[in-house]
Formats: structure tokens, sequence, C-alpha cells
């Protein structure tokens, strides 16, 4: 049996434990601090280095030996291309893929298969899945360092985050709704089509926004299949004067993307060269940042609409 | 019942309709079930374009001087190839991120999930969230152009190549990765379990301590574990801030190559298809492969079993 504390050690011991829990506070306020201040100096590092580069030329000029005339036009166009691509061949795979995986597949090894399968592929290092390219793309196909292998690569790197955020989006849309489709005689694809799919738009929108700004800076796995920084042309373009106005000559076209053209920067010795660097790494950030944003707006908004 | 009604009302019309449409929604299956079918194939095509390259390599290098071999120069004329060089890179700099990622991770989950108020977590958590996803090659280029010159004024003489500053932006950069599930893990811990420490008398840190932490431990470890397996496949800041000369030791002041900057560095030049050279990369990457797998599988697991507890 513990003997009562007297008042004055009670409240001794309470004052002692309040202090820690301050302490902790302070501790917590203090780690999370030191996270923004990292980011704050990041950006500010960037903005001070970068800065006098941005000029309207940057983005219209290609990479150059003299650091003064360099820009960034084959890299934003080839970036550009590439997500063109990769969200070409991912939303329809990952979208087809989480449908399957919520409404039609049956419990059953295949479907444990498939489920263990994407957890481990969201995991697997980006630079392998560059070696996947280079074996297979680039060599076996014989499609060669181009657009669509770095498209299809970085395709196939964001099914996951595409496949996850369609799931969770359709695992949101109750089951009366199911029930109300069934019971007028829908047929499971009639269901989706008009239903699931439609209710899950923002959500699935949402999770391709944030695979493709985790693909438009990769570096790893487009450096892999062998993009090279030094880009002096643009691909052709894919709408021509002539009859077959269509032309997909540009998806085997050799290219160059912004973060590969931060790296060859960062390679080089030169300080004018570093300034090029951060000038495109300000562009680079700036266009995942807005993604992002765009996409934690849209789950912010889907959450308040969300009534059913 | 079904079927006299189906044949008594149902004209042949409407039959016929139906059992196309049948068929039309067996093939829209099928097509759902490929496109579910490529994530599988594409962990197939890792594998066995991995293992099919490195068994090139493993017919001219024995396994044994893979393993034990202490010097890696894959290009010289008298080549060694000892993958423990490139590993102790890895392991370094994946050492020093964790030491910044794992506590400060932490304490962030703790103190979002336990003590921040409302309007500070709806105003944390977003932003944590902007911050990963920040390219790598950015920090790469920060922790070579920034934190490298500022850490040279604490230790003079540090190369500006080194692992130290490379693996420390790393850290900073997986810490909203560990925050997170860590969070996500002490959230789904039932108020109930709370609300018991508190009427007890515990305080707030004696209830995140003692109560939620065990609780969600197996969400945390898996935070931990998955945090690990970023260091270990993080690539650029490595290649960037940490040179790529293979050096087989574990200061951290020091430059080095991991497996992964090992690969950039020999994709960026131009090896022959087919070459000794050319298949080392393949055989770096399938030990990346490995280790992180094994780290990966763990995660999952723990991370599962977290769920299903509550």
């Amino acid at each position: 049996m513990a003997v009562a504390m007297p008042a004055a050690q009670m409240r001794a011991l309470i004052a002692r434990q309040r202090r820690k829990d301050l302490l902790f506070v302070l501790l917590g306020v203090a780690a999370l601090c030191l996270a923004f201040a990292t980011f704050i100096t990041l950006f500010l590092d960037m903005l001070i280095d970068g800065w006098s580069r941005l000029r309207p030329e940057f983005f219209t000029q290609f990479a150059s030996r003299k650091a003064e005339q360099a820009g960034i036009l084959a890299a934003w166009v080839g970036t550009l291309a590439v997500m063109v691509v990769t969200a070409l061949v991912a939303v329809p795979l990952g979208v087809a893929a989480g449908i399957y995986l919520e409404e039609y597949a049956a419990r059953n090894k295949l479907t444990a298969i498939i489920e263990i399968n994407i957890n481990n592929l969201a995991g697997v290092p980006s630079i392998v899945y560059g070696l996947l390219a280079l074996g297979m793309f680039v060599h076996t196909f014989g499609l060669g360092a181009s657009i669509r292998t770095a498209g299809l690569t970085l395709a196939l790197l964001i099914l996951p985050i595409v496949i996850v955020a369609t799931r969770e989006a359709i695992r949101a849309i109750p089951g009366s709704i199911r029930e109300a489709a069934y019971a007028l005689g829908a047929t499971r694809w009639q269901l989706v089509r008009h239903h699931v799919l439609p209710y899950s738009m923002p959500g699935i929108l949402t999770g391709v926004i944030i695979g493709l700004s985790r693909a438009i800076g990769e570096t790893a796995p487009i450096i892999t299949i062998g993009a090279v920084s030094f880009i002096a042309f643009l691909p052709p373009a894919p709408v021509q004067p002539e009859f077959p106005w269509l032309s997909f000559e540009w998806l085997a076209s050799p290219f160059t993307a912004m973060p590969i053209q931060i790296f060859g920067w960062t390679s080089r010795p030169e300080a004018a060269f570093q300034a090029n660097a951060s000038a495109a790494a300000l562009v680079l950030v700036a266009m995942t940042l807005v993604m992002n944003a765009i996409a934690i707006w849209l789950r912010y908004r889907l959450r308040r609409n969300l009534s059913w | 019942m079904a079927t006299t009604l189906n044949e008594a009302a149902v004209p042949a019309g409407r039959m016929a309709r139906n059992s196309r449409r049948h068929i039309g929604e067996r093939v829209i299956e099928l097509v759902l079930l490929a496109c579910a079918l490529v994530a599988v194939l594409t962990t197939l095509g890792i594998v066995f374009i991995l293992v099919s390259e490195s068994i090139g390599f493993f017919r001219a290098v024995p396994l044994l001087d893979f393993l034990t071999d202490t010097q890696w120069t894959p290009l010289f004329s008298d080549p060694h190839f000892g993958i423990m060089v490139l590993l102790a890179g890895t392991l370094t700099s994946s050492a020093i991120a964790l030491v910044v990622a794992i506590p400060l991770g932490t304490v962030i989950a703790l103190y979002l999930s336990e003590f921040a108020s409302a309007r500070v977590r709806e105003f944390a958590k977003p932003v944590l969230e902007l911050l990963a996803g920040i390219p790598t090659i950015v920090f790469g280029y920060f922790a070579l152009n920034f934190l490298t010159p500022a850490l040279r004024h604490l230790i003079p003489g540090l190369p500006g190549f080194n692992m130290l500053s490379a693996g420390l932006v790393m850290g900073i950069m997986i810490v909203p990765y560990i925050s997170s599930i860590s969070e996500d893990a002490m959230r789904s811990v039932p108020m109930s379990l709370r609300e018991g420490s508190y009427a007890m008398g515990a305080t707030r840190l004696q209830t995140a301590l003692r109560v939620v932490v065990p609780a969600a431990f197996s969400g945390i470890a898996a935070a931990y574990i998955l945090g690990i397996s970023r260091a270990i496949g993080e690539t650029m800041i490595v290649a960037v801030a940490a040179g790529m000369q293979p050096n087989f030791t574990l200061d951290p002041t020091q430059p080095a190559a991991t497996i992964t900057s090992y690969i950039v560095q020999v994709a960026k030049g131009d090896l022959p298809h087919g070459s000794i050279g050319y298949q080392t990369i393949f055989a770096a990457g399938l030990t990346l492969f490995l280790l992180t797998l094994v780290f990966n599988l763990a995660g999952f697991w723990l991370r599962r079993r977290y769920r299903e507890v509550y």
C-alpha cells in the first residue's frame, strides 16, 4: 500500500512533470522550425545564386559552353514532352488497375500477389527503374535514349502512386451508391462508368498530379537510360504543316530534361554554371510546388464538398 | 424460378442483348485485370533484367571476390570488384541521414499528433508534404553549394565532396516521410487508451511516451524502416555532393561513391552494351534491389500489423 504523499511534495512532482511537458512542446516546435528553416534556407540560397540568371532569354536559349548564354529551352520542352508520355501511359493503366482491384478483384491469391507487388514497387529505388529501362526499353526493345523511353520509365515509376490514389478515392464512395445502381439493373461496368469514376475523379486527379510532380523531378532513372545534358535542338513538332498533320517523330527524339540539365551544370566547377544550375533548380521547384499546391487544394476542396 | 421467369416474360431480342452485354462485361474485366498485371510484369521485368545481366558479371567475377574484395576499380586495367567499397559509402551516408531523420521525424510526429493544436497541424502537415515533393537533385545542389561551405567553418579542411553534408541533407529530406507515417500510426491509437492514461493522472508527455508510442510501435518502426530504405536508394544527393570516387572508408568527412552514385557515374559515360563495366551496374543494382526489398517487405508487414490491431 502506497503511503499518501504530503501535499507539498505532490505539488513539486506535478510542477516537475508539467515542466517536462513544456520542454517537450518546445522541443517539438524547435524540430519543426529546424525542418522549415532548412527549407527556407534552401530557397533563399537558390534565389541568391540564381536570381540574376532568371531572365526571359534563360527560357528561350539552348545550353551553351558559355554560361551567360546558356538557357533551359531544350530542358523544359523535353520535360514537358516526357510528362505528356508519362501521363498518357500511367493514368489509364493506373486508374484501370485501381478500378480492377477495388471493384472487380476477388479475394484470391492473384489479387494478393498484385497488391504485394504494388506495395513493393512503391519502395523500389528510382534508379532501379532506370536499370530496368536501360536493359529492357533501350537495349532489348531498341527504343534508344528517347522521349518515349523516359516517358515509359517514369510512367512505371509513378504507377503505384496513381493506383493507390485511385483505390483510396474509390473506397471513399459509400456502398449504398453501388447497391442503388445494381438495384436499377446496372452492370458492373455501367456502375463504374456512370458512378464510381465520376465520383472518384477529384481524388484520382490529386493522385495523378502528385505522381507527375514526383516524376518531373526524377533524375536518376533518366540519367541511367543515357539522357545527355547538352542538347541544342528541339524534338520535331507534333503538328506538321503537310498532309498527315500529326507527327509522332518527337517520341523517338533524343532529349534533355530539367533535372538532367541541373545535374549537368552542378557537375561543372565554374561558379557561373552553378548559378545556372540554381536558376534552373528554382524553375523546377516552382513547377513541383505549383503541381503539389494544386493537388493539396483539390484534396481540401474535395473534403469540404463531400456530402453523400 | 428466375429462369422460368426469363423464358416466359423476356423477349428473345433482349435475351440476346443481355448475353452480348455479358460478353462485353467479361472483356472489360479482362482488360482491367491486364492493366493491374502491369505491376506484376514490372517487378518480373526488374528481377529478370537485373539477374540476367548479373549472371554475365558473376561468370567473370566470382561471388566470393565480389563480397570480400576491398577495392572497387572495375574500369582499371587491373580490375577489382569489391562491392563492400560501395556498400561502405551507402551505409555511411545512410547512417548520417538516419541520425538526423529519426529523432527529428519522431519528435515532429509526436508533437503534431499529441501536442499541437488543430490549426498548427492543419498548417504543418501540408507544408511538410510540399517539402517532401522537392526534387532530390535540388537537395544535392544545396548540400554541395551551401552546406559544405558552411560546414567548412566548423571542420577546417573538409573536402568539397564529402558524405557528411550529403548525409545531413538526405536526413532532412527524409524527415517528412518518417514524420507522416509515424504520425498516422500515432493517430490511429484509439482515444480511449489516452483517456485511460489521463484519468490515472498522467501528463501529456507521459501518455505520449508510455501509452501512444508503445501502442503505435509497429507503425513507427515501419516508418523508420521505410526511411532506411529511402536513404539507401537515394541517388542524386550523394551523386552531386559526396563525389563519385570509390573510397573504402566509414569516415563521413571523406568523399566516397555509393552503390547508387556509381550507377549514375557509369551510366553517364558511354560503356558498350555487354561489356563487364556495363554489367557491373546491374550487379550493383541487384545488390541495391535486394537490400531495399528486405526493408520494404519488413516495413510493409509492420504497417499492416498496426492497421489490423485496432
